[in-house]
């Protein structure tokens, strides 16, 4: 049974007030989300990242799981040493968390990332991408896509982003599966498949960021459902090593996408037709991925 | 309590096995959990013999074939963090690597063990021992022990693992072993029954904090400079004080239900009745301990300590040791470049406050496993109370340089 927003609302609320989030952080929304999904019954390892901050700071918390802050690189390892703990305690129905940022996914973590994911250890990795080290102050990851403009690409990112859900899925990953805040119920019963499994699952969702990105805090959700409209950001799962698309919505131009957000303001028409064409390159290999069947094994 | 304690409540059965082996056995025996293994020169076959008991079904553990010794550091702490007791080992840049991972174990008061196979660091590739890879960890907070036998390493594993599990401890440690002089030597070791085991240490319960989904908290967020991150780091410097008065407890236990008793912070012998102490770690004390034997037949008045645990420093110990000495000559086998010997410099800061305070006169040897006989360690000696008559008194000298040192 595919959930709804009446068990939404039903599930426990694990984000107090009173957190340290950005008016309009879109990790937040997906913190709320998943961890609604997850309910009581599991424990999350958070790497530095903007999470490291919008719990709130020492004595209280906003978050009312149990939480192990960690260091940068060591996500995935330290969920990887939690799951195999709670296994020999005979606690294995509780789901372990690795809740990590992109840069602590696709840069400093992605060693740690690939182990666990080969060896298949126990563990639900989340990356919440809002493609930049935002919480040191926006700077460019292997998320960062092409053009923007961060702190350290002043005139816009040169290289394309890691096509990194496709990296994990590679490993033979149990499940993996990408996520937009702007359709939540989508994501969440993507959440809800990936805790009804075992070995290692990837979700990464992509989370709007109003600071980093530099649009008005109230577009939020707007975006995160335009990146997936204008084919920026495809929703679809690897399962079974079948990647499936999950939603095919009527093409928007990527312009729509672009506009309100100034991390892109210096986009020339030339700029976007390319950017336009690179990422209409990645659909069709996905479509491409799609029809091939059994491909990830 | 001696050396040579009363064998009588000995059980177990012997074999000849390597101080990896005896490694692996105290890991068996101390009933860890989660094995995180990483192969790394010399430690590689504890990890191996912890994969063969696993597999065999001699020893209920997780066992999580990482792929880096940062990873098998973290995946210790997380182990640590819901309650399970966590094991790993490694060697030199093992160690290195894992360096910002220590600290968040002491951070996070999670008190893992590690077997360290101590081995120099490169460049250039060494695979042989000297001390360089602990000591350049000693400022993490590490419970670090240092052991000069087989037999030592293994119980060493199990009075460490009640040390750190301490309620007013609740640290990490390292057990350091010499690289290939211990590691791949073959040696007599008493094997302890399991049963004797259980009953001196106890399953890990965590009486500070946990990941439990029952009771959520939340560990290491964010601290302002106006709340309490100075008062837990002064909690970690008090703890690991307080593991100094555990182990020489624990160590009294463990004599009295097993028989064996290799020291506690310090292992000294002849330092009574003795003008001059020579002062050194692993089997560099050890070796040390054979020519001091060979000078006092020739007449020298010479005594030893033996630096068991670095980490907390034994500074009390060694200053009430060292009163009325003519001299201290300490052999470090490792080097705080541009400071001499770490154990000679920690030893000359404890010995700073002390009324009588005797010449502390270093030497650095060893490195990059170069031997160091007892012929050297007597020569080193002789030459150390030349230097101490003659008032010459320098940070470190280097001992056995195949090139004449500038100055000498």
């Amino acid at each position: 049974m595919p959930i709804t927003m009446k068990d939404l609302r039903r599930a426990g609320k694990f984000v107090m007030p009173g957190n340290a989030a950005c008016p309009g952080c879109g990790a937040l929304v997906a913190f709320k989300l998943v961890s609604k999904v997850l309910g009581k019954d599991a424990v999350y390892v958070i790497p530095a990242c903007c999470t490291s901050v919008i719990q709130g700071p020492y004595p209280k918390s906003g978050f009312r799981v149990p939480v192990f802050n960690m260091a940068f690189a060591a996500a995935a390892s330290t969920a990887a040493g939690m799951a195999a703990g709670l296994a020999a305690l005979g606690r294995g129905n509780v789901r372990v968390v690795a809740w990590a940022g992109d840069g602590g996914t696709y840069d400093i973590g992605i060693q740690a990332l690939s182990g666990a994911a080969e060896r298949g250890d126990d563990v639900l990795y989340i990356c919440y991408n809002n493609e930049a080290y935002m919480n040191t102050g926006i700077q460019r990851s292997g998320a960062t896509p092409p053009k923007a403009w961060t702190k350290t690409t002043p005139t816009g990112k040169a290289e394309m982003k890691k096509n990194m859900p496709l990296i994990v899925a590679a490993h033979g990953a149990s499940y993996v599966a990408t996520a937009s805040i702007g359709y939540p119920f989508d994501l969440v019963n993507k959440v809800a498949k990936a805790r009804d499994k075992r070995g290692f699952r990837y979700i990464e969702i992509l989370s709007t960021c109003p600071t980093g990105w530099n649009y008005p805090v109230n577009k939020t959700i707007e975006l995160a459902r335009l990146a997936v409209d204008t084919y920026v950001w495809p929703l679809y799962e690897v399962e079974d090593g079948k990647l499936r698309i999950t939603m095919r919505p009527k093409r928007r131009p990527l312009r729509e996408y672009l506009a309100p957000q100034r991390r892109f303001a210096h986009l020339t028409e030339e700029d976007v037709r390319a950017l336009e064409r690179a990422f209409m390159d990645r659909w069709e290999a996905l479509e491409k991925l799609e029809a091939a069947g059994r491909i990830f094994v | 309590m001696t050396a040579q304690a009363s064998r009588l409540a000995e059980g177990g059965r012997w074999d000849i096995i390597t101080a990896n082996h005896a490694v692996a056995h105290a890991a068996r025996l101390a009933r860890v959990q989660v094995v995180p293994a990483y192969p790394i020169t010399p430690q590689t076959t504890i990890v191996e013999y912890l994969a063969d008991f696993i597999e065999r079904g001699e020893l209920d553990a997780r066992y999580i074939r990482v792929e880096s010794e940062h990873s098998a550091m973290a995946a210790a702490i997380g182990a640590s963090t819901v309650g399970a007791r966590a094991f790993t080992a490694t060697a030199s840049q093992g160690l290195l690597l894992m360096h910002e991972v220590l600290h968040w174990a002491v951070g996070a008061r999670l008190p893992i063990g590690m077997a360290v196979v101590n081995r120099a660091v490169g460049p250039p590739w060494s695979i042989h021992v000297d001390h360089q890879d602990a000591i350049s960890q000693r400022d993490t907070g590490w419970l670090q022990l240092f052991v000069s036998s087989n037999q030592e390493a293994l119980d060493s594993v199990l009075m460490m693992y009640k040390v750190a599990e301490s309620p007013d401890v609740l640290l990490p440690f390292m057990v350091c072993l010499d690289g290939f002089v211990l590691s791949h030597t073959y040696a007599p070791v008493n094997i302890p029954d399991q049963g004797d085991v259980d009953s001196f240490l106890p399953p890990y319960d965590p009486p500070h904090w946990r990941m439990d989904p029952d009771a959520p908290i939340t560990y290491g967020n964010l601290v302002m400079p106006d709340q309490l991150y100075m008062e837990m780091r002064w909690s970690i410097d008090r703890a690991s004080r307080a593991a100094k008065d555990r182990l020489k407890e624990i160590s009294t236990e463990f004599a009295e239900k097993f028989g064996r008793y290799h020291g506690s912070a310090i292992y000294e012998r002849w330092s009574q009745d003795s003008d001059y102490l020579m002062v050194a770690s692993g089997t560099l004390a050890s070796e040390a301990e054979v020519a001091i034997e060979e000078l006092r037949r020739e007449g020298e008045s010479v005594g030893l300590v033996k630096i068991r645990l670095y980490r907390p420093f034994p500074g009390e110990e060694i200053t009430e040791l060292a009163a009325g000495k003519k001299g201290i000559i300490v052999v470090d086998r490792s080097v705080s470049f541009g400071h001499g010997g770490p154990l000679a410099s920690d030893l000359r800061a404890s010995l700073y406050h002390a009324e009588d305070r005797p010449p502390v006169v270093g030497f650095i040897a060893g490195l990059g496993g170069r031997d160091v006989r007892v012929r050297d360690l007597k020569a080193i000696f002789r030459s150390a109370k030349r230097k101490i008559s003659e008032g010459v008194d320098r940070v470190s000298y280097w001992y056995g340089l195949k090139v004449r040192e500038v100055g000498e």
